[in-house]
């Protein structure tokens, strides 16, 4: 179980360090997420979702930007207050990451097997020889046929969908509590996304994973999150169960989210 | 960071510009006339930066020496310019076979070591300032063309969908309203570097005996004639060496600038 | 990846012809002809034997087919015979490449070796002391001229302290060394010129690399590998840096005329029995057949350079080495 408490995090650029809360990317957020959960993270492009996760486990550039103010607390554990070493312990192993876009998160130079090696034997989990079985046992959890092949492969020799199976097998490789998935599927074409969508589903149940799902795609929200919450220009507008918040929405802002689907638009429903 | 640089580089290279162009106004002395009986003296009131073997003032020398070698520098750069802009606006623009051939002699011309054809070329010709500036331009164009080059490949790409969406619209008027702001930024960063290089290679043609021709001084040859005292001392061969350091390193320093600030408006 | 390197080495042909023309066209710009040159002074040289002459060096043949005999020749590493001393351009050539060889080689070696881990220090210390300081040093050394360097080192090392030889390539005494000691001798000759040669590389290379990795620090790969628990010394060398110096093959390839142009400087300075005073040497006494002959082994030289330069960038890309 994570709890976010008021966390704040701005971008230099914002010069937010004089200002307390003007422009920070995410501003005074509280969420709470539980085991074998999917909790949707809503809003659309420069909401401070992506900001939000990111800043999890500090993997905001120092050049970049900063976390001002708040907790991250994970088994007890204020994961802003910890030491390089510890941190590192926290990722992979117990919060891991996948990306929008698998092509780029992917280093082009080395094998997909080589990468997913490295998170194994960073964390101590397998020595050198029994590092490729437990890599290829990856692969195969994320539905990958041909493990073998796709182990010795480099990522451009992989298809779309194939390369974010890849970088799924990466990060389950350390057999994580939480994956936060920042637009797994919104570089991906609708069949390649349903069988991505299906994969995580049952992620969740094989290995009792939490899933921080970012996205700004209500329509994918509906079909698989538990609970759920609503940026808007870095502040949590509304939170809540999915079901609750998808039917019933109080905030003028998460109305105009779920209202503005397609099938709306069909029927004529005016906003 | 940025700012430094192209600050640091712009004053650099005003500071020079005016000092070589107020040059009969701040030396005091002839650059040409002998005077043996004052021969290599050291930096003093009377004499800056001290003469030199056959009692030249080597202050007037150094700063007329520049006004030659900045002029060398900066028309040759022009030269590469405009030779480069139109053999890649060609190749960019028709592609096909043009394109092939005129790539391929870029290829070729990018082989040969610049001083190596420079020289021959010099020695063929006889040394000459006109010789030596259309020599440097047409030995540091095929940067600059492969430069527009691509910039007129990529906006190529581009021209189609604009077309289509504009209708057919001026398709030639679009490409150089986006062309131009677009090719400039590379293209100017280019030329202020070249001048740099440029500057590098008339001094060491200079030096070398076959550029600026005695008695008329330039940097380079001020300090091929230093080197006869080499041991003895210190300043006909320390003044001129350091301008050339200075001046190479004020245009780089400001090409650098110029680049870093073109880098977030690259569309 | 055979296809590309097949088609690669067939793509060099045009270009190596393009060279012989170009060097050919280069010594014919001179007005009238190199008989004229050796006879102009010699009242007493008659007309017929003037007209013997040309015909001797196939000078009275049209341009065309002087260059197609010239190509004919070269083909076989025929060069002609030098007008200064008539031996063999080949000979002369080949005895001074090796030492022009070994010295560009040698600073190819030590630009990499410096150059890269200064640059990636720099990028991943930016904006930091370190980094403005090294920027300083590189943009100072990089604006150097090579024959100012040559000479200030010359007069501070040679002159003035003594601690390394600044002319030819082994002392008076050579023949009297130890194999070691003989070693020794030319590694002391060699070191001034190498520096040289080397210095504005250096600045150049490491200028590369560090916005080079710049870019690839802010890259989402770089990201992952953090987010996957690694170690910060491990993403930047083993992640980024992997990927920071693969184009740097290619800039290497691209800066083989810029060494061996150099080296023309250097070398007259320094005295050094190489290539590029060969070539400056024959420039200076209008010895064409030896300034063609360097041209064009100059400019094939740098040729392989570059063939070298990209086969390498395939092999070590894998994007290129596993693709058709």
């Amino acid at each position: 179980m994570i709890q976010i408490n008021h966390l704040t995090v701005c971008y230099n650029q914002t010069g937010c360090f004089a200002k307390a809360s003007s422009l920070a990317a995410v501003d005074g957020v509280s969420l709470k997420i539980q085991e074998k959960s999917i909790f949707a993270l809503v809003g659309e492009s420069g909401s401070g979702k992506t900001t939000l996760g990111l800043a999890m486990t500090r993997l905001i550039n120092a050049g970049e930007g900063g976390i001002v103010s708040g907790s991250v607390i994970v088994d007890g554990e204020n994961i802003l207050r910890l030491t390089e070493e510890k941190l590192r312990d926290i990722r992979g192993r117990k919060i891991s990451y996948i990306f929008q876009e698998p092509a780029s998160a992917l280093n082009p130079i080395m094998t997909i097997g080589r990468q997913i090696d490295e998170a194994l034997l960073a964390h101590g989990i397998a020595g050198k020889k029994k590092v490729r079985d437990m890599a290829l046992e990856s692969l195969r959890a994320a539905r990958l046929d041909n493990a073998g092949r796709v182990y010795d492969s480099y990522p451009h020799q992989l298809s779309g969908g194939m390369k974010q199976r890849a970088m799924i097998a990466m990060a389950i490789a350390a057999r994580p509590r939480l994956l936060i998935a920042d637009e797994p599927t919104t570089a991906l074409d609708i069949d390649t996304e349903k069988e991505i969508l299906d994969l995580l589903l049952s992620l969740r149940a094989e290995l009792r994973l939490s899933i921080l799902f970012i996205t700004h795609n209500i329509r994918i929200v509906k079909d698989i999150a538990d609970e759920t919450a609503v940026m808007c220009k870095g502040r949590v507008v509304e939170a809540g169960p999915a079901s609750k918040v998808f039917r019933a929405p109080r905030h003028e802002y998460t109305k105009l989210l779920v209202l503005s689907t397609p099938e709306n638009f069909r029927r004529g429903i005016k906003i | 960071m940025t700012n430094k640089l192209f600050v640091t580089g712009m004053a650099i290279v005003s500071v020079l510009a005016v000092m070589v162009l107020m040059a009969p106004v701040i030396c005091r002395y002839d650059p040409v006339s002998i005077n043996i009986k004052q021969a290599l003296l050291a930096p003093s009131n009377a004499h800056i930066f001290g003469t030199d073997y056959l009692g030249r003032d080597l202050f007037s020398r150094v700063i007329y020496g520049g006004r030659v070698s900045m002029m060398i520098g900066l028309v040759a750069v022009m030269i590469a310019l405009i030779t480069g802009v139109v053999v890649g606006s060609i190749s960019g623009y028709y592609g096909g076979v043009t394109d092939l051939v005129l790539m391929g002699v870029v290829d070729i011309m990018l082989c040969f070591p610049a001083l190596f054809l420079i020289l021959a070329v010099v020695a063929m010709l006889e040394p000459g300032i006109v010789n030596i500036m259309v020599i440097i331009g047409l030995t540091g164009w095929m940067g600059v063309a492969r430069l527009v080059r691509a910039e007129i490949l990529s906006l190529k790409n581009r021209e189609f969908i604009l077309t289509s969406r504009a209708l057919g619209a001026g398709s030639a008027r679009i490409i150089f309203k986006h062309l131009i702001p677009n090719a400039i930024a590379p293209v100017l960063v280019s030329a202020v570097l070249g001048v740099a290089g440029a500057v590098l290679l008339e001094s060491s043609l200079s030096f070398l005996g076959l550029g600026v021709q005695l008695p008329s001084p330039s940097w380079g040859n001020i300090l091929m004639e230093g080197k006869a005292s080499l041991g003895v001392c210190w300043w006909p061969m320390a003044f001129p060496g350091l301008f050339i350091l200075i001046t190479v390193l004020g245009f780089n320093l400001l090409g650098e600038g110029l680049r870093q600030f073109f880098l977030p408006y690259k569309v | 990846m055979r296809h590309y390197l097949i088609r690669r080495i067939i793509l060099t042909v045009p270009t190596i012809i393009g060279i012989s023309l170009v060097s050919f066209v280069v010594i014919h710009l001179a007005p009238g002809n190199p008989v004229d040159s050796m006879t102009m002074l010699d009242p007493k040289v008659s007309f017929e034997a003037r007209e013997k002459l040309m015909a001797q060096y196939g000078l009275d043949r049209p341009i065309y087919a002087q260059y197609m005999d010239w190509v004919r020749r070269i083909v076989f590493l025929d060069f002609g015979v030098s007008y200064r001393d008539g031996q063999k351009v080949i000979a002369k050539v080949a005895a001074r490449a090796p030492v022009t060889l070994l010295i560009n080689i040698l600073s190819v070696l030590l630009i990499l070796l410096i150059a890269i881990p200064i640059g990636a220090a720099s990028a991943v210390r930016c904006g930091g002391l370190y980094d403005r300081f090294t920027t300083v040093i590189v943009f100072i050394g990089f604006a150097f001229p090579g024959f100012w360097l040559a000479l200030l080192l010359m007069s501070l090392f040679g002159i003035r302290l003594g601690w390394l030889p600044v002319q030819g390539i082994v002392s008076l005494d050579f023949d009297t060394l130890t194999a070691v000691g003989k070693t020794v001798d030319v590694a002391m000759h060699l070191v001034l010129p190498v520096f040289v040669s080397c210095v504005g590389g250096i600045a150049g290379m490491s200028r590369y690399v560090r916005n080079n990795m710049l870019e690839i620090l802010h890259k989402d790969y770089i990201k992952m590998a953090r987010a996957k628990g690694i170690k910060e010394r491990d993403v930047i060398y083993k992640h980024a840096l992997g990927n920071a110096v693969l184009p740097i093959i290619t800039i290497l390839g691209l800066s083989v005329p810029g060494l061996i142009g150099g080296s023309v400087i250097f070398e007259s300075v320094f005295g050094i029995p190489g290539m590029g005073r060969l070539f400056y040497e024959s420039v200076m006494s209008r010895d064409y057949p030896v300034v063609m002959a360097v041209l064009v082994i100059g400019a094939l030289l740098t040729l392989v350079g570059n063939l070298m330069a990209d086969i390498s960038y395939s092999v070590a890309d894998p994007r290129v080495r596993y693709d058709k």
